[in-house]
């Protein structure tokens, strides 16, 4: 294997864990651009989509249906937190909203412990799913879910691109998230439209959720606070609440860790997370707002 | 000029309004009529009330007590959504206007009670006549225009709902005079066209030439109110600038 075959190989591995965090952080950063709160329930809404998907799946239903039932599942399970949860206290602090995201996490998991137990299920996929294609003669190796990943990630930022760019409903999010104050004013339903992105940032939750438990062939009630983390880690790079940002530090993200494992010593690779985060702190230091901040009075 | 119905009739009657924010009262028992065609200047000093009533005719705060009703319903309870449906556009202090979209978008959003598509575009095309400045910025982010067009962009996106009653919070605050005298303009042609207005004004001059009638407000309370012509000439307008907030 030439080096070049071998970044080529390590680029698609990024991209394809990066495509994952992308899709978290965008959610995190279209909630977070509206009520000023990193949502800490969104990695259980992932957790929702990938048991849905699961369950079906293990049922024998096909994934061409459970896919789109998890990520169903998951875009209702964000439209029930918003209502339950969080739009009791619209016009509450900022902070309040923050504790309460934390208390809707626990409610989530202890419950899924509760029906599911803590322990590992297995996450049964169709095996074309396991299929890989050879490239190079065998030396780069692209497997079937990390072109369905790729595939459904770059359709999902299209559609949200033409979503906020071309649509009343887009726009309006937009609006609403930018001075809630004058979208009252020029007449935009608010509270629909901040359930509606609600919905959206679960739907992608959900849609990760699933290619994540589909890459680790397990699901478990707490297999969310994993890319949730990195997740936050990518939209604090990006800048919290621009959406742009939230992919740039998905993928960001990506590449660093997979290049951390494949470039340095192997004796280096357990401490992955713990040079990630290092890199972050540096990060803030020199860019407290982030890549691109959207909101530049935001700062960690 | 209004109609013979309307002239019977206000558009909008406030009667005895009080708004308090916490333990400060901001409004202390505000009436005041307005009828359709006509220009109404609310004058007055800083933390005189002003915004404050404009903010409860459109639904952003609840008022503690009195009525408000539009076009002969009571509307002190409706949310926002529901005034605008109803022909209220308040265009607010300060423009607000959505500065990370396109001029087009913006006033896209200022239609969004309204479901005519055809309509919109059509009241499109009409806002870039009336402020040509706006065709030429089209599709540039409303952030990367001055103040001043920002002001114009607040005024289009306010007119975009085709409303009956147009609030407008200082149109001219942190504009240059040159173009402040444009926007009242604007504001002429279109009271020449009929609108019915509201405006909030710190250029006393200005408003009172572009106004049938004014009220003067001093720390929630309406302490004068006459013709445009007869508060023009009266020194107690100017006290009740120079007194402050006694």
């Amino acid at each position: 294997m030439t080096l070049t075959e071998y970044i080529i190989q390590q680029i698609i591995n990024a991209l394809s864990l990066g495509s994952l965090y992308a899709l978290v952080a965008l959610g995190l950063s279209l909630i977070f651009g509206i009520l000023r709160m990193t949502n800490f329930a969104h990695g259980d809404v992932m957790m929702i989509g990938a048991f849905a998907t699961g369950l079906l799946s293990a049922a024998g239903v096909p994934l061409a249906i459970g896919l789109p039932t998890g990520i169903i599942a998951a875009a209702a399970a964000g439209l029930v937190i918003e209502r339950v949860a969080y739009r009791p206290l619209r016009g509450a602090p900022d902070v309040t909203l923050l504790l309460t995201s934390l208390a809707v996490t626990y409610v989530i998991e202890n419950l899924g412990i509760l029906i599911f137990t803590a322990s590992p299920r297995n996450f049964p996929i169709p095996g074309w799913l396991d299929l890989s294609f050879d490239f190079a003669d065998g030396r780069v190796t692209v497997t079937a879910i990390t072109a369905l990943t790729l595939l459904l990630t770059l359709l999902s930022l299209i559609a949200l691109g033409w979503f906020v760019s071309r649509t009343t409903a887009g726009l309006g999010m937009r609006a609403v998230a930018e001075d809630r104050i004058a979208a009252h004013l020029v007449g935009l339903n608010v509270n629909r439209l901040i359930a509606g992105a609600f919905g959206l940032a679960s739907a992608f939750a959900g849609l990760a959720g699933v290619l994540w438990a589909a890459q680790a062939g397990v699901v478990d009630p707490q297999m969310g606070f994993t890319p949730l983390l990195k997740a936050f880690v990518a939209s604090i790079i990006g800048g919290l609440g621009s959406t742009t940002g939230a992919l740039l530090g998905g993928f960001l993200l990506g590449i660093l860790e997979v290049f951390i494992v494949a470039f340095l010593p192997p004796e280096v690779g357990p401490y992955r997370d713990a040079i990630v985060f290092s890199l972050l702190i540096v990060f803030l230091l020199v860019r407290p707002a982030g890549l691109l901040n959207a909101n530049r009075e935001i700062k960690l | 000029m209004p109609n013979r119905v309307d002239a019977a009739m206000p558009l909008l009657a406030i009667e005895n309004v009080a708004v308090n924010y916490g333990a400060v009262r901001a409004l202390k028992g505000v009436s005041l009529e307005l009828f359709s065609g006509e220009v109404i200047a609310l004058l007055g000093t800083n933390g005189a009330g002003k915004s404050t009533l404009l903010r409860a005719i459109s639904g952003l705060i609840r008022p503690s007590g009195g009525g408000i009703r539009f076009a002969g319903k009571a509307i002190n309870l409706a949310p926002p959504l529901e005034i605008v449906r109803l022909g209220i556009a308040h265009c607010p202090e300060g423009r607000r206007v959505f500065g990370g979209l396109t001029v087009a978008d913006n006033l896209r959003l200022g239609a969004a009670t309204r479901k005519d598509s055809a309509g919109i575009r059509h009241d499109q095309e009409r806002m870039a006549e009336l402020f040509p400045i706006l065709r030429q910025r089209w599709r540039q982010t409303a952030n990367t225009m001055s103040g001043g067009e920002q002001q114009l962009l607040a005024l289009a996106r306010a007119l975009m709902s085709s409303p009956r009653l147009l609030l407008l919070d200082e149109p001219t605050l942190g504009v240059a005079p040159l173009l402040s005298r444009e926007i009242f303009k604007s504001l002429a042609a279109l009271k020449r066209q009929g609108t019915t207005m509201l405006v909030v004004e710190q250029n006393m001059a200005l408003a009172l030439d572009l106004a049938d009638r004014a009220y003067v407000l001093r720390t929630g309370e309406v302490v004068l109110s006459g013709s445009a012509g007869e508060l023009r000439n009266d020194d107690r307008v100017a006290q009740a600038y120079l007194g402050g907030r006694g």
